[in-house]
């Protein structure tokens, strides 16, 4: 059955966007990541307009994370202060990363940006992450290691303006999570995704943050990045479908009860590993389409009337 | 020829049935209605004339503006690296005849009536005649074609009897929405002694059109509803984890 997209202005089968829903919040409930990262380009692989699936996709990620927050707040794993940090640096970065978005759009060169960004960062983070599991796989069979120091001092930890944040159980500079939170809001304007990919690991090797509060507390800033985007994104560049986002978040909703079963059947080394080789496969995708000879080296862009 | 625009056609052919009504056609339907559901529409256009000859059928989308962009190889990256911009080209097109055009029609007629793909006024801006200003008409007049917005090939206008014709117009589901104008002319001794034109609208209508106009009149507050609808979605989606 096909449902025409008022802003996509597309006729997409509604199970195919159910399904894609469906399996990006499966996703979600299997290893508490948004899913941005896979979505967006889904939405392009299926006809959707790549400006309309970037900015869609945030729209989306507003309801999803919404959920996952309310359900780390009832667990007792969300820092509050943290989130409110982060989200000070993310919401200036995205206000420049939109910025950026408009003007790539009329230069002609966000599809290409768009892409690039997400073979990098796809590429890096999900060999970082294969690596990382690969190592805790082989440490299980050497029992009797050593364990590591929860974090290294280095130079981050030299910046002024030092703040408690208890539910972290640390003592660092603001300064570390607004930069970041910042980077990350950047990119979720240009590639319409959450960013927990990026913000999860940082907040864990960088900020140094117990990981049990490290998911609910990602989420709770990528709610406001993540509204500030499609706020912006449906006012600079019209281009939210606030339908798709809706068909999106239904199929999200099923896939994320069936992922979060899976999820808990399965070790958090097993996990990463799986989720790496998922992150691998989009990138060497994306890298592809890059390098490939395009069957056709022309495209139209008509001017809105 | 140059200033001869489709609004032109318009106010010609206004003209042209008090030159004794040789010419009479209409559409089975006036108005494209682009609903949830819609997958493409077909529309029969139908007609008679009074005396013998051929009859042509012009479907012209609205005009836009149009950039086409080429891609090179730049560091092993397929990048953007050359655009041009095209004014008022008709964002749909489809021509139907009787007989092929160039047995109905001498090129000069063909070319004022703007009968058939190669005839539309696609001008490069900024750009001289030059082989690469006629790969980017080329590639765009190919894009619309793939995307069905341009025929393939001439449609047929059949004719029932001596002075009943008609002919089916397919409009695919990515129609672009606006006023279309149809003509139909009366091709005799390879010119055209008659014509008609009839617009006809491709709108959206029912709650994607609501959705869309609203988008596009108040994008801050369509923005912030979207926003809330997501939020209480997902205040939603979370209620069942509650019991686990």
């Amino acid at each position: 059955m096909d449902i025409y997209l008022p802003i996509a202005e597309v006729s997409v089968d509604v199970f195919v966007l159910l399904a894609l829903g469906g399996a990006v919040g499966f996703l979600t409930g299997v290893f508490g990541v948004g899913g941005g990262f896979l979505l967006t380009p889904l939405l392009i692989f299926i006809g959707v307009p790549p400006t309309v699936a970037v900015a869609s996709s945030a729209n989306q990620l507003v309801g999803a994370s919404v959920s996952g927050v309310l359900v780390h707040w009832r667990r007792g794993n969300v820092d509050f202060k943290m989130g409110y940090v982060l989200l000070a640096g993310g919401l200036a970065g995205s206000v420049l990363g939109v910025w950026i978005f408009t003007l790539l759009k009329r230069l002609g060169q966000i599809e290409l940006t768009i892409s690039v960004c997400y073979v990098v960062l796809l590429g890096t983070l999900g060999a970082l992450m294969m690596v990382e599991s690969i190592h805790a796989q082989l440490r299980l069979h050497r029992p009797g290691m050593r364990r590591h120091k929860l974090h290294q001092h280095n130079w981050m930890h030299g910046l002024p303006l030092k703040a408690r944040f208890r539910r972290s159980k640390l003592y660092i500079s603001t300064l570390l999570p607004i930069g970041l939170g910042f980077v990350v809001g950047v990119f979720s304007a240009i590639l319409g995704i959450g960013g927990g990919f990026i913000m999860v690991p940082a907040m864990i090797y960088m900020l140094g943050m117990p990981t049990s509060i490290v998911p609910g507390t990602s989420l709770l800033q990528i709610i406001f990045v993540a509204a500030n985007v499609t706020l912006l994104q449906a006012y600079t560049n019209r281009t939210v479908d606030a339908v798709l986002a809706l068909v999106l978040l239904v199929g999200g909703v099923i896939g994320a009860r069936i992922g979060s079963r899976f999820g808990a059947r399965l070790r958090g080394d097993q996990l990463r590993l799986l989720l790496a080789l998922l992150v691998l496969a989009v990138a060497a995708k994306l890298a592809f389409d890059l390098t490939a000879r395009p069957s056709d080296p022309y495209s139209i862009v008509w001017e809105k009337p | 020829m140059q200033a001869f625009s489709t609004d032109g056609t318009f106010f010609l052919f206004c003209a042209g049935p008090a030159r004794g009504e040789a010419l009479v056609a209409d559409l089975t339907n006036h108005l494209i209605a682009i609903t949830t559901g819609f997958t493409g529409a077909s529309v029969v256009l139908f007609g008679a004339i009074d005396g013998p000859g051929d009859v042509a059928v012009v479907v012209r989308g609205p005009d836009r503006d149009v950039t086409v962009r080429r891609k090179t190889r730049v560091a092993g990256i397929w990048v953007n690296s050359e655009e041009v911009n095209f004014g008022n080209v008709p964002s749909f097109y489809f021509v139907a005849a009787s007989r092929p055009l160039e047995e109905i029609v001498s090129p000069a007629i063909a070319a004022f009536y703007r009968l058939g793909v190669t005839n539309l006024e696609m001008k490069p801006e900024g750009m001289s005649p030059s082989r690469l200003a006629d790969e980017f008409v080329t590639a765009l007049v190919r894009t619309q074609q793939n995307a069905r917005l341009f025929p393939n090939s001439l449609g047929k206008v059949n004719f029932i009897g001596e002075r009943l014709f008609r002919t089916t117009i397919e409009f695919p589901a990515n129609v672009p929405t606006g006023t279309y104008l149809v003509q139909v002319f009366l091709v005799r001794d390879r010119d055209v002694v008659s014509g008609q034109t009839t617009p006809l609208v491709v709108s959206k209508v029912g709650i994607d059109a609501d959705v869309f106009g609203f988008a596009g009149r108040q994008p801050g507050l369509y923005g912030a509803i979207a926003v809330l609808t997501a939020m209480v979605a997902g205040w939603l989606a979370s209620l069942p984890f509650r019991s686990a």
